[in-house]
């Protein structure tokens, strides 16, 4: 579709018979063309693949009926409502998970992205590499490593037992009973895991940006080392922190493999609900409605977060 | 320049910085007198800007004690030492507006009340519209002066600037060397100034170090330097010097008003013996015999007959002449060398000092230096503009 529309653009013919006044007009025209022009093709790709399908799920989401005897629209916001109801423990469940796995991602991939940043020197872009090497793996096969990582009887339960820490988290309601997979703590684990590259690459980006000179200033006016990570680095890195946060929680917020393969019918999200609800309950206007829902929650909570973190100019 | 006690004298004690195999910088042994305006003058690579980082504690010296008056802060980090920093690109903070930066210091040192100072340290730099804006929403100037007042707000016992003007273009340059100056006056802080810019360490300091592959090759007053150049380096650094090869042939005696004789492209010249970096130095031993371009006179050949008694002659060519303006240049092809500089200043107009016309350059034999023929006769000449 592009192509048929770019060569309705001609590249501009020299026209040696016209004097220099006419020739100058038309290629200021083709230069406002040009921007549209490279639109074109993600704005259809957009149109196609993302737009239309929202506008169908929208009318989906209000529609009626079974499968048997077909859908139709009759504009039943009730769906909405009923949705909410019955699955607000997996909304909450959901943004509870994401947002602790976020913030663990924040915790275990700040010191890392700093380090890669300021003190790997020769080995930055060898362990560039090794952020970005479990992407040459499928994310299902991942995931399922992490049970075996995490079966019970296995070293890393053998070792937490060992240490009490199951204790403390069959306590906290993590974990349950000695085991590690199908609680809380493994979908959090896997989650972690699965989104913590999103949340280093940002990082990384916006603190390998930082110019050294900002910090020899800093300790020049006084601040010692804590001092300028607190005063200088930590604030100039905070668009990575928005951008890693926002990769990290949106996809984490609407994920089911993690909780579908790591945990039990206990730990279900949202995503498993939609899922569930389309592909074997069968019931399309409660999975749009959902899914309605939750890009809302999700829209809502990170238009208030960049607000408050003062990044507006700096993403 | 008020306070003459040695109580915040920098004194550098046998410093020195090597990387590797490479010396950046060679034992050095430099005192700075409290509120002295130094330079520290140098092409780019020739270890000013690592000593100046060595003062500041961002670089560890390989050997040697920094002392700051009587205190040794060798060991120090740079956030415990009274030093501050203007830096090359001003390192401005990005997110902070430029009250808070010109305040960082303050606040660092848990002072509270910090509302007075920074206005009054805008007020100096005339920057106090300006306290809301981001660094980025000033131009060069400005954000050069906000890197002054950041520094200068925590009234160091000695400021740092590293090549501070470097970014500015030639115009604000000038301006900001006269601002500079002003503001060391009247807080009187001792500055040290590092520049590659020879014009600009002459204008404003009142003694320059001029550094060469990690060593200092001297130290003095502008005009000492000027006047006095000691080695083909600083000859050929600062300004430009004509460099004649030449041999003894009356060596000067000791007292005052000894002259030495030497031949150069059969011709004598005369200098000084105190002018002599060399020493009187022994018959037939070579020298070299500088002389300022725009102490040098020009005759026609014509005319030689006009020229004084008692004046260094030397006869030559013409090569090229441009005209600058308040000046003419001349560059003259002659027995002792080729491509000698003369300046005449556009006094009175001169029929027939073109190019192909035979002269006579005559100057003043006080005029004349003598430097150690041992050395390379063009250190020095290849100017950088712009280090950065």
């Amino acid at each position: 579709m592009s192509t048929s529309t770019l060569t309705e653009a001609p590249p501009p013919v020299p026209q040696p018979q016209s004097p220099e006044q006419p020739v100058r007009r038309t290629v200021p025209t083709r230069r406002r063309l040009v921007p549209y022009l490279l639109l074109l093709p993600g704005i259809l790709w957009l149109v196609v693949f993302f737009a239309l399908p929202l506008v169908y799920q929208a009318s989906t989401s209000v529609q009626t009926g079974s499968l048997e005897e077909g859908f139709e629209v009759t504009w039943h916001f009730q769906t909405y409502w009923e949705a909410l109801q019955e699955y607000y423990p997996q909304f909450i469940r959901s943004l509870l998970y994401a947002g602790t796995a976020t913030v663990l991602c924040l915790l275990l991939g700040y010191p890392l992205a700093y380090l890669i940043a300021f003190k790997a020197g020769r080995w930055r872009n060898l362990l560039l590499v090794l952020v970005i090497a479990p992407f040459f793996t499928s994310f299902l096969i991942r995931t399922l490593a992490w049970k075996t990582i995490l079966a019970d009887g296995g070293a890393v339960v053998g070792a937490l037992d060992a240490l009490h820490v199951l204790d403390v988290t069959n306590w906290l309601g993590w974990t349950e009973g000695n085991r590690v997979l199908a609680t809380p703590m493994a979908v959090v684990t896997g989650l972690t895991y699965n989104f913590l590259p999103f949340m280093i690459l940002p990082l990384y980006t916006s603190l390998e940006r930082i110019d050294g000179k900002l910090h020899e200033a800093a300790k020049d006016l006084y601040a010692s080392p804590a001092t300028t990570f607190r005063k200088v680095t930590f604030p100039l890195s905070m668009p990575g922190v928005v951008s890693g946060t926002l990769l990290t929680f949106i996809p984490a917020s609407g994920d089911y493999v993690n909780a579908e393969l790591l945990g039990s019918t206990d730990t279900k999200m949202v995503g498993n609900v939609i899922q569930s609800q389309f592909l074997r309950v069968l019931d399309y206007p409660t999975a749009a409605a959902l899914s309605f829902i939750l890009m809302a929650i999700v829209l809502l909570m990170v238009t208030v977060y960049i607000r408050r973190s003062g990044t507006e100019d700096l993403l | 320049m008020t306070q003459k006690s040695t109580g915040g004298d920098v004194r550098l004690s046998g410093i020195s910085k090597t990387y590797g195999s490479f010396t950046a910088v060679h034992p050095l042994d430099l005192t700075v007198p409290q509120g002295s305006f130094f330079a520290l003058l140098g092409a780019s690579g020739c270890g000013k800007t690592t000593t100046l980082r060595m003062i500041a504690g961002l670089e560890d010296p390989t050997t040697g004690t920094v002392f700051l008056g009587d205190r040794d802060v060798t060991e120090l980090p740079p956030y415990k030492r009274p030093v501050n920093t203007v830096f090359q690109s001003y390192a401005l903070f990005p997110h902070l507006d430029i009250y808070e930066n010109v305040a960082f210091g303050l606040r660092r040192r848990g002072i509270k009340s910090v509302k007075k100072q920074v206005g009054e340290m805008l007020d100096l730099v005339q920057l106090g519209d300006f306290a809301r804006r981001k660094p980025h929403q000033l131009s060069g100037g400005q954000q050069q002066r906000v890197a002054v007042a950041r520094a200068l707000i925590n009234h160091p016992q000695v400021l740092l600037l590293d090549e501070p003007l470097g970014a500015l273009d030639l115009k604000l340059r000038r301006q900001m060397q006269l601002e500079l100056k002003r503001i060391q006056t009247e807080v009187g802080i001792t500055f040290i100034h590092v520049t590659h810019d020879q014009e600009e360490a002459m204008t404003m300091a009142d003694t320059v170090a001029v550094m060469n592959a990690g060593r200092v090759e001297q130290l003095g007053a502008p005009a000492e330097l000027y006047e006095h150049p000691r080695s083909t380096f600083v000859a050929n650094f600062l300004g430009t010097s004509n460099l004649i090869e030449a041999e003894v042939v009356e060596s000067g005696g000791t007292g005052p008003g000894a002259e030495i004789a030497v031949t150069a492209g059969g011709g004598k010249l005369r200098l000084p013996a105190g002018r002599s970096s060399a020493g009187g130095g022994s018959v037939g031993s070579k020298l070299l015999v500088g002389v300022r371009p725009e102490k040098i006179s020009l005759a026609l050949a014509e005319e030689a007959g006009s020229v004084p008694d008692g004046r260094n002659t030397v006869t030559g060519r013409i090569a090229a002449s441009s005209f600058i303006g308040v000046s003419t240049q001349y560059v003259v092809d002659s027995p002792v060398g080729q491509g000698l500089e003369v300046y005449v200043q556009n006094t009175e107009h001169r029929d027939g000092l073109a190019p192909g016309a035979d002269v006579v350059l005559h100057w003043n034999p006080d005029h004349t230096f003598g430097l150690d023929a041992a050395q390379d006769r063009t250190a020095g000449t290849e100017k950088v503009e712009d280090a950065t």
